[in-house]
């Protein structure tokens, strides 16, 4: 019983965590949606535990946590190897901006008439 | 050969990248120099501007690929038909410079190679196992030998510039091993041509064995990288 409470509440904490994080502007939609479908899930199963002794009964695995934790790894895989994704394409993206303005830079130095600079 | 670029990477080379550019400049008064300032703490660009080449400051160190790919960008919007790219810390010699732009009449890259029989270059231990290793691999891929595939010292015509200004890789090796590869799958022209280089005025290259598996181990990564890369490089535009 207080296994239930205590999922139940991480899983509130994260829902709450996740709309405030939105609401202030710190998470875009497209994760938002993606966390919030976790905790959701997770509070489900910690409010109706039946649900999903009856899924992982009718899948074979006889301890229900076990196919709880199971899809948890998966799903936290998924979830890594996509924002590693994300960050390379970023990082691809950035190293690309940084170029550009190596090149405008140049470009801007040769067609501005020279500033007088004091130190440097 | 009109119009020849010589692209000089430099990350916190304010000691040499004055005199490298002077002999340089010496050498081939042709050929217009950019140095590529990759986000140096010194007083590097400012040295090179004093000196008369065009530095193109990128704003935060990306390593000699992303360097290098913006030289490329650089040569390519700049209408360059050959392109050299030459270290900033002076192993290079500018009078190799020739027999690289030399090679491109059928080559679209000529590598300066530091393995021939009058060279004074010699590495040895597992760090050599490694080059002759990468060597072996790329050689096969060629067609024909590169017997020295981690130089730094090379040239390229249009079609590298083209290919290189969209397609260079910024991961370790990726300036070197990587780019051959690249070019290689995308059936440009890879010759070679002996160099002499001099050995580092500052800095000694660390040459231990786990140092040496390590690089082997990034070099072969690198090189099933791009292996395993498709082949049109579509992606982003450079023109």
């Amino acid at each position: 019983m207080s296994a239930q409470i205590l999922s139940a509440l991480a899983a509130v904490i994260t829902i709450v965590l996740v709309f405030d994080m939105l609401r202030r502007g710190l998470l875009k939609e497209k994760y938002a949606v993606l966390w919030l479908f976790f905790a959701g899930a997770a509070l489900f199963f910690a409010i109706f535990p039946s649900v999903l002794s009856k899924i992982s009964s009718s899948l074979g695995v006889v301890n229900p946590a076990n196919l709880l934790f199971f899809f948890t790894i998966v799903l936290l895989v998924v979830v890594s190897v996509q924002l590693s994704y994300e960050l390379s394409r970023h990082e691809a993206r950035i190293r690309r901006l940084a170029e550009e303005i190596a090149l405008l830079e140049e470009r801007l130095r040769r067609m501005l008439p020279q500033e007088p600079h004091d130190g440097d | 050969m009109a119009h020849l670029l010589i692209a000089i990477p430099a990350w916190n080379e304010e000691g040499s990248i004055a005199a490298v550019i002077e002999k340089v400049r010496l050498h081939r008064p042709d050929a217009d120099i950019v140095v590529v300032n990759d986000g140096s703490t010194d007083a590097t660009a400012a040295l090179a501007q004093q000196a008369g080449a065009t530095v193109l400051s990128l704003p935060f160190n990306v390593g000699v690929g992303g360097a290098m790919r913006t030289a490329f960008l650089y040569a390519h919007r700049m209408g360059y038909s050959a392109l050299v790219q030459v270290d900033a810390d002076g192993q290079h010699d500018p009078a190799d410079v020739d027999a690289l732009i030399g090679g491109l009449s059928d080559a679209d890259i000529v590598v300066g190679t530091r393995f021939h029989p009058t060279s004074m270059y010699f590495v040895g231990g597992p760090r050599r196992w490694a080059m002759v290793l990468l060597s072996k691999a790329l050689s096969r891929m060629n067609g024909s030998a590169i017997s020295d595939p981690t130089s730094g010292f090379r040239s390229a015509g249009p079609k590298a510039i083209r290919l290189f200004a969209v397609n260079y890789p910024a991961e370790y090796l990726g300036d070197t091993v990587g780019s051959l590869s690249i070019a290689i799958r995308n059936d440009l022209v890879i010759h070679e041509a002996p160099v002499t280089m001099y050995y580092r005025a500052i800095g000694r290259p660390s040459k231990n064995a786990l140092w040496s598996a390590l690089y082997l181990g990034r070099a072969s990564l690198a090189l099933m990288a791009t292996i395993l890369q498709r082949k049109a490089p579509t992606k982003g535009d450079a023109s």
